[in-house]
């Protein structure tokens, strides 16, 4: 793919980025880091394609460790962000009606 | 095994950055933040599967059990962590992410074609590194294993400096000559960094300095997504990196903070008003049936919940004092401090798990104004978050942070567990403030004696 392409992928990202969590409330701050922590955690198909392609030992070893590393940021994010939003999910019930927010 | 052309791969890595996008855009409303998180679970899979059928992947076997082996650590431990842990959970889930993708980099040096894929490669294994080793120390802070507050030695600016420029010199040369020595050397470089960059800072920043790694990460999962080929991990980490951007600009400024200031705080001297030890002077201690006394017969109570609560995990106990007080018509809210416990919204997620309404619970702009007219404010386990240090003394680590007003209630309790400092560790002056009183113990002990007081009044 050719640097423009990549680069024009990228400036589109960004504000995409920007824009998907602006206006988030502090009380949300939390599993929402968590949230991006778990998706960053998709690099664990780079880590699964260097593995396939490793011919010896050291390097499969290594891309091995990489593997490990991201499924353990990417299913583990995803749970912990899961859990941190269940227990909010208790709240959800009584607050039907949104409180007046930042006066 | 290929059973997908490259176009369907492309297709379906489209969808997996699809459900990314709206999982971000979940996460950022209540109501739809659960549903989110799946989606982007949901995408996730998706994109996992479908790379194990589009390229031509050897060792099968060798990954898929390194798979099993890392979802069957990590999805035990994150379904019974603590709440308490939580933080640090995450700080190190973002780490193991960083140091994933520095070694992807790493990896991929040899295949590297282009400068430009060779600065790519770079800049993963650095910064890579700086958000493995700077999430250990937060995680190593968070969880107790060192201290917590600032850590600065003397000289500390200079040897980053050094280090950072070692780091930019042997950059070029893996660049220049795409030398396997000189990424090593990167990589070591970037893990000091991360190192230096993290241990000056201390107290309520630590949260944000996590969001600020989750940022990094994002853009090195990005970059690896170019020396790769792959735009999944382009856009995905190009995703994170943005939002997480904005998330620590907004984490910052709901405390009064600055990022920069944040990482640099404590070089510019700040850190030795941060290391006062607990001094002797007189405070006024009493006990748990004074402290129902005043609770009983005051109007408007105002609960001020923090770290001591999450730890003693007192928010039933307190809850239900809250509940006694109101049945007698007395007005309780809680004052909720948004860096309160040691990660922004803690104190809400715990306080809606024993059921408290959310009106009950107000943000800092709006409680602060009550202060001067409650009667009581009943400080459970938070220091920081009300040490007037923040306003009125400029060396303070934490000065600058804007703070609940407890000092202007009519009475202040604390109930603590020691004289100990809190996690900034600094002194708080309005412990030894006429109008205060202490109870000491753990919270939920100190709660359930006050509520047995309270309920014999």
């Amino acid at each position: 793919m050719d640097a423009i392409t990549l680069l024009t992928i990228f400036v589109l990202a960004v504000f995409v980025g920007f824009e998907v969590v602006s206006k988030v409330s502090s009380t949300l701050h939390t599993p929402l880091m968590s949230g991006a922590n778990a998706i960053h955690g998709i690099i664990l198909v780079g880590a699964i394609i260097v593995a396939g392609q490793a011919e010896d030992v050291l390097v499969l070893v290594i891309a091995l460790i990489a593997v490990l590393l991201a499924t353990v940021n990417l299913v583990g994010g995803f749970v912990v962000t899961d859990r941190m939003l269940d227990m909010f999910s208790g709240r959800k019930k009584s607050s039907a009606a949104p409180k007046g927010e930042g006066k | 095994m290929i059973l997908l052309s490259p176009e369907w791969a492309a297709l379906l890595y489209l969808v997996a950055a699809v459900c990314f996008i709206l999982a971000l855009q979940g996460l950022g409303k209540p109501a739809s933040a659960r549903r989110g998180n799946l989606i982007g679970a949901a995408g996730a899979l998706v994109a996992v599967v479908t790379v194990f059928l589009s390229s031509k992947i050897d060792n099968l076997p060798w990954i898929l059990a390194t798979i099993v082996v890392g979802a069957a650590i990590a999805a035990p431990v994150s379904r019974r962590v603590k709440m308490t842990q939580m933080p640090q959970l995450v700080a190190l889930f973002n780490g193991v992410g960083g140091g994933a993708a520095a070694l992807v980099a790493l990896l991929e040096l040899s295949h590297s074609s282009s400068p430009w894929s060779a600065l790519a490669v770079a800049f993963t294994v650095l910064v890579g590194a700086v958000s493995f080793s700077g999430s250990c120390i937060t995680f190593a802070k968070l969880q107790e294993l060192m201290p917590t507050r600032p850590i600065v030695f003397p000289g500390q600016p200079v040897v980053l400096g050094l280090v950072l420029a070692g780091a930019l010199v042997s950059g070029g040369f893996v660049v220049a000559t795409g030398s396997f020595v000189a990424v090593l050397v990167l990589l070591a470089l970037g893990l000091a960094t991360g190192v230096l960059l993290v241990l000056p800072v201390g107290g309520a920043d630590v949260p944000i300095v996590i969001s600020l790694l989750n940022a990094f990460t994002g853009l090195t999962v990005a970059a690896s997504g170019l020396v790769l080929g792959n735009i999944l991990l382009l856009v995905a980490g190009t995703l994170v990196g943005a939002s997480g951007t904005i998330l620590t600009r907004a984490m910052a400024s709901a405390m009064g903070r600055s990022v920069t200031g944040i990482i640099f705080g404590a070089f510019k001297g700040g850190s030795t008003a941060g290391s006062t030890t607990v001094s002797d002077r007189p405070v006024r201690s009493s006990s748990a049936e004074d402290v129902a006394i005043l609770l009983g017969y005051a109007q408007r109570v105002i609960v001020v919940p923090g770290y001591g609560l999450a730890v003693a995990q007192a928010q039933h106990t307190m809850a239900e004092l809250a509940e006694t007080l109101e049945a007698k018509g007395i007005e309780v809210v809680y004052g909720i401090h948004p860096v309160a416990g040691r990660m922004p919204g803690h104190m809400n997620v715990l306080l809606a798990e024993a059921n408290v309404p959310y009106e009950k619970l107000l943000e800092m702009d709006e409680v602060n104004p009550q202060f001067k007219t409650a009667d009581v404010a009943l400080v459970v386990g938070a220091n920081d978050v009300v040490n007037p240090a923040a306003k009125t003394t400029p060396g303070s680590p934490i000065y600058g942070m804007p703070i609940l007003d407890v000092a202007a209630a009519r009475q202040v309790v604390f109930l603590k567990r020691s004289m100990r400092p809190g996690f900034a560790g600094i002194e708080n002056e309005l412990l030894y403030e006429p109008q205060t009183t202490l109870l000491f113990g753990d919270a939920k002990d100190s709660l359930a004696k006050v509520l047995t007081a309270v309920k014999n009044i």
